[in-house]
C-alpha cells in the first residue's frame, strides 16, 4: 500500500539563489500523526509549499497516496487538505461563502457542498458566524475557519502549518482534541509546530529538518530514548548557600531554593534522594528543566551546526 | 476531474466574481453609469448638436455605440485585474492553487466573471443612452459576437496584468496609460476618415478601432472598416492573449515561487 505522502530527493533553490531544500526524502504512512520540526528558515514551509503546489520544486518527486503531484495532479490534490500558517482567505467574504466556495473548487455538487460546509463549520464552532465577513473574526476563529475550509472536501491527508500559533491555551487544547478525533477516524495528519510539547503530545512520528536537510526521521518514542541525559529542577525548602556535595550526579544551584540536576540515561533517582536526605535537604517538588523533546531538538540542531563547522 | 466537476468549478468562480462586483456596486456599476451619462449630455447633446453629422449620422448616434463599447472594454478589464490581483494580495489565490482545478478552468472562470461585468455595464449604458437617442439594431449577430469577443479579450488582458502586477499601482498603469488612450484614439469620438491618410494607417494598428467599428456597424449598419477583417483581427488578438495568459499561469508567474 502506498504511503500517504512520499517525498523523494526533493530540492528547491529559489530565484535569488537561496538553497532551501537539499535533496530530502521521507515518507508519511497512512493514518500517521506526523510532526515536521525545525528551526525558522530550515525548509519546513518550503517542503509543505511544494506539497500544496504553492512552490515549484527544483527537482524531485512528491506522491500523495501514490499519485504523483506532477503527472497525476488532479488525483493527488483531491487527497490533500492544507491549513497554512498565515491567513489566506478573502477577508471580505463571509465565513460560509469561503468554505462553500472551496467545496466548489473541488467540483462538489451544490447540496453536498452546502451540507459539508454546515457540518464542518458546526464542528469547528463557527456556524453562528456563518454570515460574518472573515475579517471580523478573532484570530482563533480565523484559524478554525481555515481548518473547516481544508476539511470540506474530506481529504485523507491534512497538512497543518503551525495551527496553534497565537491561539490561547483553552482553544489549543480543544484543537488538539479535534485533530486527534479526525486522526482516529482515519485522516493522516502532518503538522509543523514551534511548540515541541504539542508534537510530543500529538504525534507518533517525526522528521526534523535543519538547513534544508532531514537530520532525524523516526518515532517520537525512539527519539526520546536517544536522550543521553535529562535535566531536573528540584525545589528545595532550605536556603542553600552553596552546591551540596552529591556524587555521581552533575548538580548546580539555580538559585537558593532550586537545584539543577542532570540525570544520565538509565541512572536511578533513588541514590540522589538518599544523598539529599543524608544532608537534611528536603525536596518539595521536581520538574523537567525543559520539555524533553525540546532538549533533544536543541542538542540535535547544535550538533548539526557543529558538523557544518559554523 | 470529470466534466461535471469542471463545470461546477467554473460556475463557482463565476458566481464568486459576480457576487464580488455586485456587492461593491457603488465602485463597479455606478461610476460608469454616471460618467457615460455625462458624456451623453456634454458631448452628445451640448457639443454634438453643434458638430452636425459624423460618418453620416448625428453626433449622438455616432458616439453612443463607441461609448457602450468603451464601457465593456474598461469594465471587463478592470474586473479581472482588481479581482485577481486582490486574490494574489490577500493570498486567497492559494485556495484555487491547492485545489485540483486545472489552470484553464481558473482562467476561464475569471474571464467569464470579467465578461459578466463588462456586459452588464454595457447594458446599463445602453439603457441610459435610450434617454438621449433612438437605437436601431442593424445586425444583432454583429453586436453579440463583437461584444462577447471584446469582453473576452479585455478580461484576458486584465488577467495578464494582474499576474504581472506587484502593487496596486501596477494595476492602474495599463488602464491609464494604454487602455484609455487607445480607446479615445479608437474611433469612439470621431470617424477615422477625418484623419490624414498616414494617421488612418496608424489607427489601424489599434485593436480597439476594430471593436468600436464592428459594434457601430451592428447598430448603425455603417463602419470605418470591413467587419470581417475586424472580426479576424479581434479573434487573433483574443486567442493570442488567452495562450499567453494560460502559459503564464502554468508557469505560476507571480503566484508561485
Amino acid at each position: 500500500m502506498s504511503a500517504a505522502l512520499s517525498i523523494q530527493q526533493l530540492s528547491k533553490t529559489y530565484g535569488n539563489g537561496f538553497v532551501a531544500l537539499k535533496n530530502i526524502s521521507f515518507e508519511v504512512q497512512r493514518g500517521d500523526f506526523f510532526a515536521l520540526l525545525g528551526p525558522n528558515g530550515a525548509g519546513k514551509s518550503t517542503t509543505l509549499g511544494i506539497v500544496s503546489s504553492l512552490v515549484n520544486a527544483t527537482s524531485g518527486s512528491v506522491k500523495i497516496f501514490g499519485h504523483d503531484l506532477a503527472s497525476d495532479m488532479t488525483a493527488a490534490k483531491k487527497y490533500l487538505g492544507v491549513v497554512p500558517q498565515e491567513f489566506n482567505f478573502n477577508a471580505f467574504e463571509t465565513v460560509f461563502n469561503i468554505v462553500r466556495t472551496q467545496a466548489g473548487f473541488y467540483g462538489m455538487p451544490g447540496t453536498l457542498a452546502d451540507q459539508r460546509s454546515e457540518h464542518y463549520l458546526t464542528k469547528l464552532g463557527l456556524w453562528d458566524k456563518r454570515d460574518t465577513p472573515a475579517r471580523m473574526l478573532s484570530g482563533g476563529m480565523k484559524r478554525r475557519l481555515m481548518i473547516a475550509r481544508a476539511l470540506v472536501h474530506e481529504p485523507k491527508l491534512l497538512i497543518l502549518d503551525e495551527p496553534t500559533a497565537g491561539v490561547d491555551i483553552e482553544l489549543r487544547r480543544s484543537m488538539w482534541d479535534f485533530l486527534q478525533q479526525i486522526n482516529a477516524a482515519g485522516t493522516t495528519i502532518i503538522l509543523t509546530t514551534h511548540y515541541l510539547e504539542e508534537a510530543e503530545f500529538l504525534c507518533k512520528n517525526i522528521a526534523i529538518i535543519d538547513q534544508g536537510k532531514i537530520v532525524q526521521n523516526t518515532s517520537i518514542k525512539a527519539l526520546l530514548q536517544q536522550l543521553d541525559a535529562e535535566s531536573f529542577i528540584l525545589d528545595i525548602s532550605e536556603n542553600l548557600k552553596s552546591v551540596p556535595e552529591i556524587t555521581d550526579y552533575k548538580v548546580s544551584l539555580e538559585d537558593q531554593h532550586c537545584l539543577l540536576v542532570e540525570v544520565k540515561k538509565g541512572q536511578s533517582l533513588n541514590n540522589l534522594f538518599m544523598q539529599l536526605e543524608a544532608q537534611n535537604i528536603s525536596v518539595l517538588s521536581m520538574r523537567n528543566k525543559s520539555n524533553r523533546l525540546e532538549e533533544m531538538f536543541i542538542s540535535m540542531v547544535e550538533k548539526n551546526l557543529e558538523s557544518q563547522g559554523e | 476531474m470529470n466534466n461535471k466537476e469542471l463545470l461546477i468549478a467554473i460556475y463557482t468562480i463565476v458566481r464568486r466574481e459576480i457576487r464580488r462586483f455586485t456587492r461593491i456596486w457603488p465602485q463597479t456599476l455606478l461610476p460608469p453609469a454616471i460618467t457615460m451619462t455625462l458624456y451623453f449630455i456634454i458631448f452628445g447633446n451640448l457639443i454634438g448638436s453643434r458638430i452636425g453629422q459624423m460618418g453620416g449620422f448625428s453626433y449622438m448616434e455616432f458616439i453612443v455605440p463607441g461609448l457602450i463599447m468603451m464601457s465593456v472594454i474598461t469594465n471587463s478589464y478592470s474586473n479581472v485585474v482588481s479581482s485577481f490581483y486582490s486574490a494574489k494580495f490577500q493570498r486567497n489565490v492559494e485556495e484555487m492553487l491547492v485545489s485540483p482545478m486545472p489552470n484553464w478552468i481558473i482562467l476561464t472562470g475569471y474571464i467569464i466573471g470579467g465578461m459578466a461585468r463588462g456586459i452588464i455595464v454595457g447594458f446599463i449604458v445602453t439603457l441610459l443612452s435610450l434617454f438621449f437617442t433612438d437605437l436601431q439594431v442593424y445586425s444583432l449577430t454583429a453586436i453579440i459576437v463583437v461584444t462577447l469577443l471584446t469582453s473576452i479579450l479585455f478580461a484576458t488582458g486584465g488577467f495578464i496584468n494582474a499576474m504581472l502586477a506587484n502593487s496596486f499601482d501596477d494595476v492602474s498603469i495599463v488602464p491609464t496609460f494604454i487602455l484609455t488612450p487607445l480607446t479615445y484614439l479608437g474611433g469612439v469620438f470621431y470617424s477615422i476618415s477625418l484623419l490624414p491618410e498616414f494617421w488612418q494607417g496608424v489607427s489601424q494598428l489599434n485593436p480597439i478601432l476594430y471593436m468600436v467599428s464592428t459594434f457601430r456597424y451592428g447598430i448603425l449598419g455603417s463602419s470605418d472598416i470591413n467587419i470581417y477583417t475586424s472580426l479576424a483581427v479581434i479573434v487573433v488578438f483574443t486567442v493570442s492573449l488567452f495562450a499567453i495568459a494560460l502559459s503564464m499561469l502554468n508557469r505560476g508567474k507571480g503566484i508561485r515561487t
